[in-house]
């Protein structure tokens, strides 16, 4: 029987509020661990050889026929080409709906007031631009461990969260994947718990033994 | 012997073609002066168009024959680095199911146009395009200097999608021919339109009509109590006066 085992190739915490990226390479495993609970994890994802062949969102839950990401998801782009996939998930349930708070949706959601506070939009431009992505390169993005349900007639929203202190979900890289994230800021809606906290990103190479 | 072995020959030949043709057009709304029509267009199965509007452009656009399916972008024209942004159009109305009243948010919190006039109710917000209207978008944006990756998500209007409580969707098709919807401009845009196929609704697509008159006066009308669109509205209306000198009067 070959055992495997990991050699861990990244143990980082994010920081509240901030922003964080890192190449994944093919096979390897992405551990994302919300260590306070109810933490929303904005995620973009890129094929690291090509950046325009991004996450889609709407490939993605197309192909899955299903709005929620969880054990199982296929994260694609636009073409359907595999960048991710959810191997484990503490959750339950994760969104692709919503988006990435911004200072500009900020004014429209909670009032002009909010123009300056943080946002995930800008944490996406600050670390993108280490790697040459610009605005253009923003899609509808993956909000790890927030819950957005839809109900009946329509109507979505951001809810209280579904997780908890210690709660971690896995992904795998299906080819080499630059990941994206922001330590999502926001504090005038319930997807961090209104107190933005760390989260620790893992990555590990699974290496025969 | 062939009539187009010359090039006098071909050149007549060519010029003939548009005195036989029948273009058979888009029905005209019969309460409109010709002299306000902006654009009109018959988009066929798989074909696509791509307009350059201005702002209080009203775009009616028309099932014509039951199962067309036009998948939108939507860019600022002036600066099309500023474009539809799908996420903020659902999460700022509260609302994932687009009908009459619903904004169509760019990502910097202004709305592009506003869904004026809805006969249908049966689009779609979450699965963006197939192959074939991803094809056409990217076409119709690269006439506009545009590159794959300004081609952002999209929505699709005449075929609907549901979610259901665990999150599962269902398409529910569109509602037959001659349902239409109506779009207004609140600042320049750039139009991308495919007419494809729906990803999760394989029903051979007929053709779309597209007709664009310029109604700047609807802008004055407000198209939803909202507070987030009342503040989208102002933001909008901000950034277009400061951008353009006033009127002379």
């Amino acid at each position: 029987m070959n055992a495997l085992a990991h050699t861990v190739l990244l143990d980082e915490t994010v920081p509240a509020r901030s922003p964080w990226s890192a190449i994944v390479p093919a096979g390897a495993r992405l551990d994302i661990i919300d260590l306070h609970g109810n933490q929303a994890v904005d995620c973009l994802l890129y094929s690291a050889a090509d950046h325009a062949e991004r996450y889609s969102a709407q490939a993605t839950i197309t192909a899955q026929r299903n709005i929620f990401l969880t054990t199982g998801s296929v994260l694609r782009t636009d073409a359907s080409t595999a960048l991710m996939t959810v191997i484990a998930d503490e959750v339950g349930n994760h969104d692709t709906l919503a988006g990435a708070c911004s200072q500009e949706s900020n004014t429209l959601r909670y009032g002009h007031h909010t123009r300056h506070q943080h946002a995930c939009v800008e944490n996406f431009l600050a670390e993108g631009m280490k790697w040459g992505l610009s605005k253009r390169d923003l899609v509808s993005n993956i909000n790890w461990f927030m819950n957005v349900p839809v109900e009946a007639d329509g109507t979505l929203g951001i809810v209280d969260g579904r997780s908890a202190p210690g709660k971690k979900l896995t992904l795998r890289a299906e080819i080499d994947t630059l990941v994206l994230v922001s330590n999502c800021p926001q504090i005038n809606n319930p997807c961090n718990g209104f107190d933005p906290t760390p989260v620790r990103m893992v990555v590990a190479q699974e290496v025969p033994e | 012997m062939s009539t187009t072995a010359s090039t006098t020959q071909a050149r007549a030949h060519a010029r003939s073609q548009a005195g036989a043709s029948h273009a058979s057009g888009p029905d005209l709304p019969e309460d409109l002066a010709a002299a306000d029509i902006r654009f009109a267009q018959r988009i066929p199965p798989g074909g696509y168009a791509n307009i350059v509007l201005a702002r209080g452009t009203r775009i009616r656009l028309t099932d014509t024959h039951g199962a067309a399916c036009a998948h939108l972008l939507l860019l600022r024209a002036e600066s099309p680095w500023e474009r539809l942004n799908v996420a903020d159009t659902v999460k700022v109305p509260w609302q994932a199911y687009l009908s009459t009243g619903h904004p169509l948010l760019s990502d910097q919190g202004r709305i592009l146009a506003t869904l004026v006039a809805d006969s249908s109710g049966h689009h779609d917000a979450l699965c963006g395009p197939g192959p074939a209207a991803r094809h056409a978008l990217r076409m119709a944006g690269a006439k506009h200097g545009l590159e794959p990756r300004d081609i952002g998500p999209t929505v699709a209007l005449f075929r609907g999608v549901r979610v259901a409580p665990d999150g599962a969707l269902t398409p529910t098709g569109g509602t037959g021919a001659g349902a239409c919807v109506e779009l207004l401009t609140h600042l320049p845009v750039t139009l991308l339109v495919a007419n494809a196929a729906h990803p999760l609704d394989d029903t051979p697509v007929t053709e779309l009509d597209v007709v664009a008159w310029h109604a700047p006066g609807d802008l004055a009308h407000t198209s939803s109590g909202d507070p987030e669109y009342q503040r989208a509205v102002e933001n909008t209306e901000q950034a277009w006066h400061a951008a353009h000198l006033r009127e002379a009067r």
